[in-house]
């Protein structure tokens, strides 16, 4: 019990470690740069408090629940042999928790906003909800399609770096075409795809899989899924503009 | 009680976003593999504690940090704050050296929010663990951090200025492919990797404030073409960062072999 006392103890000094420069930032803008005094000094310590026990939380149930479940089923897939079935998981896992993301809804409420100002759409509700909607689709789609292709190139130990070459290359592209007012869009949301739930879990998937497939090695081989989820939505993005426009 | 209230709010939407992540798991688990979950009850309370901790977490972001730094960074961009007088000052109030106050702050919020980043914090203890220590989940986090700051700094001076984002993305695009040559082999899928984790739960709201408090007080920028952005160089520069990183580490092991022998 002692022990359990003492490992809580230790994680909640950490996540006060890491919350400190946050409260320094603030601390020195608000009273050295602008002088003004910090409102409601209280409510901050407790705020401070609850975002330390939070992320202390979050890292147990890391280690207890989504890292074991994440690897666990990646072992199993990979004993199990079927492509097909980890293909289907992995697409239905990125296109799963993108869709109903709530930054990524933002974003798209967002677009649809500048969408309409530019012209592109019409200016009402409909049509700027059929323009946000489409938006999620295509960017739901496109992680899907990410993390499907980063299993791939585990399984078949295809080197991480031509594929994201090849990816920048088809930004590059995409961006000289696609219409000006979606680009900055689409490069965000590159960003926003990958949630606090979903990061965890698909790096647990690819460490598992490079670990259980022969010959590939969970540093080199079982990170770089979160890459493609963060390359293929700006294709996607810039994509479904030009398809609109 | 509204702090009652607004906890089971924040817990209700924690929930339904693990939900359809939870149905694909453990769909897929029973109906396809047809195989039982290892240690059940475990991976069970462990979904708990996620859930409940990552609601204390933005709870405590939403009544504390949020508003904080989303007035700090509306008082740094302000334009009696910033010596901008619209009418008076006409193109020198476009002078990009004026603003050096925002791109300290940029940094210092991009540093600090990254550190505290729960999605970073869960790929480095990852990468710890594969690379048996040999990767420290503080010196990747503390690279990333600061890979950031020099990010959101970058792109807060391109707000100033107005330039074109696809450039600095472009440029950003051929240094990640010339440090990838160079770069050791092992680093280079985290490196691509931590690109895509820095900006979630905590950095977006805070930077995407200073973003629109930015083109909104600018003389010549639209808060919705410039306003965006910032996100993608928060992206590029941590890949670049944590390269570098590999490769001072890299480096410097080398010298020592050097030395020694």
């Amino acid at each position: 019990m002692t022990k359990l006392l003492k490992n809580a103890l230790k994680s909640l000094l950490d996540s006060g470690r890491d919350l400190l420069p946050i409260v320094l930032v603030i601390g020195v803008f608000e009273l050295l740069v602008l002088r003004q005094p910090i409102p409601n000094l209280l409510e901050l310590a407790f705020g401070v408090l609850l975002v330390m026990v939070g992320l202390s939380l979050f890292v147990q149930g890391l280690q207890l629940g989504l890292f074991p479940i994440g690897e666990g089923m990646a072992h199993s897939f990979a004993s199990k042999g079927s492509i097909l079935w980890l293909g289907l998981f992995a697409f239905a896992l990125g296109f799963g928790t993108t869709v109903a993301e709530p930054a990524l809804i933002a974003v798209a409420d967002e677009a649809a906003r500048v969408a309409a100002e530019g012209g592109m759409i019409e200016r009402d509700e409909e049509s700027m909800g059929t323009y946000a909607d489409g938006l999620r689709l295509a960017v739901a789609l496109s992680v899907g399609v990410a993390i499907l292709l980063g299993v791939i190139r585990i399984i078949f130990g295809w080197p991480v770096q031509y594929l994201i070459l090849g990816g920048y290359i088809g930004v590059v592209i995409m961006t000289a075409f696609a219409p000006e007012e979606i680009i900055g869009i689409a490069y965000d949301s590159g960003g926003v795809t990958t949630s606090t739930i979903t990061v965890p879990l698909v790096t647990a998937l690819g460490v598992g899989l490079s670990t259980s497939i022969a010959g590939r090695n969970p540093l080199t081989d079982g990170f770089g899924l979160i890459a493609f989820a963060s390359l293929t939505p700006m294709i996607f993005v810039m994509g479904y503009g030009m398809l609109i426009q | 009680m509204s702090f009652l209230d607004q906890f089971f709010d924040i817990l209700l939407s924690t929930l339904l976003d693990v939900l359809p992540i939870a149905a694909i798991l453990f769909g897929f688990q029973y109906l396809v593999l047809r195989r039982p979950v290892p240690h059940l009850r475990r991976v069970l309370a462990g979904f708990a504690l996620v859930i409940l901790g990552l609601s204390f977490f933005l709870m405590g972001l939403e009544r504390a940090l949020f508003p904080l730094g989303k007035l700090l960074a509306q008082q740094l961009t302000d334009p009696a704050f910033l010596g901008i007088d619209p009418a008076a000052d006409g193109l020198a109030a476009i002078d990009w050296t004026r603003y050096v106050w925002v791109y300290l702050f940029a940094a210092a919020i991009g540093f600090s929010t990254t550190i505290a980043e729960p999605s970073l914090l869960a790929v480095a203890l990852k990468a710890q663990q594969v690379s048996g220590g040999s990767v420290g989940a503080t010196g990747l986090r503390v690279a990333v951090a600061l890979g950031v700051a020099v990010g959101i700094a970058l792109g807060s001076y391109r707000i100033v200025t107005g330039t074109p984002l696809h450039y600095y993305i472009i440029v950003g695009y051929i240094l990640v492919m010339i440090q990838t040559l160079y770069c050791p082999k092992p680093i280079i899928a985290l490196a691509y990797d931590s690109g895509g984790v820095t900006t979630s739960t905590v950095t977006v709201p805070l930077v995407a404030a200073l973003g629109l408090g930015l083109a909104t007080n600018i003389p010549g920028r639209n808060p919705m073409l410039d306003g965006f952005g910032l996100i993608a160089f928060a992206s590029l520069f941590p890949i670049m960062a944590v390269m570098a990183y590999a490769q001072i580490g890299d480096w410097y092991s080398r010298r020592l072999a050097k030395k020694s022998r």
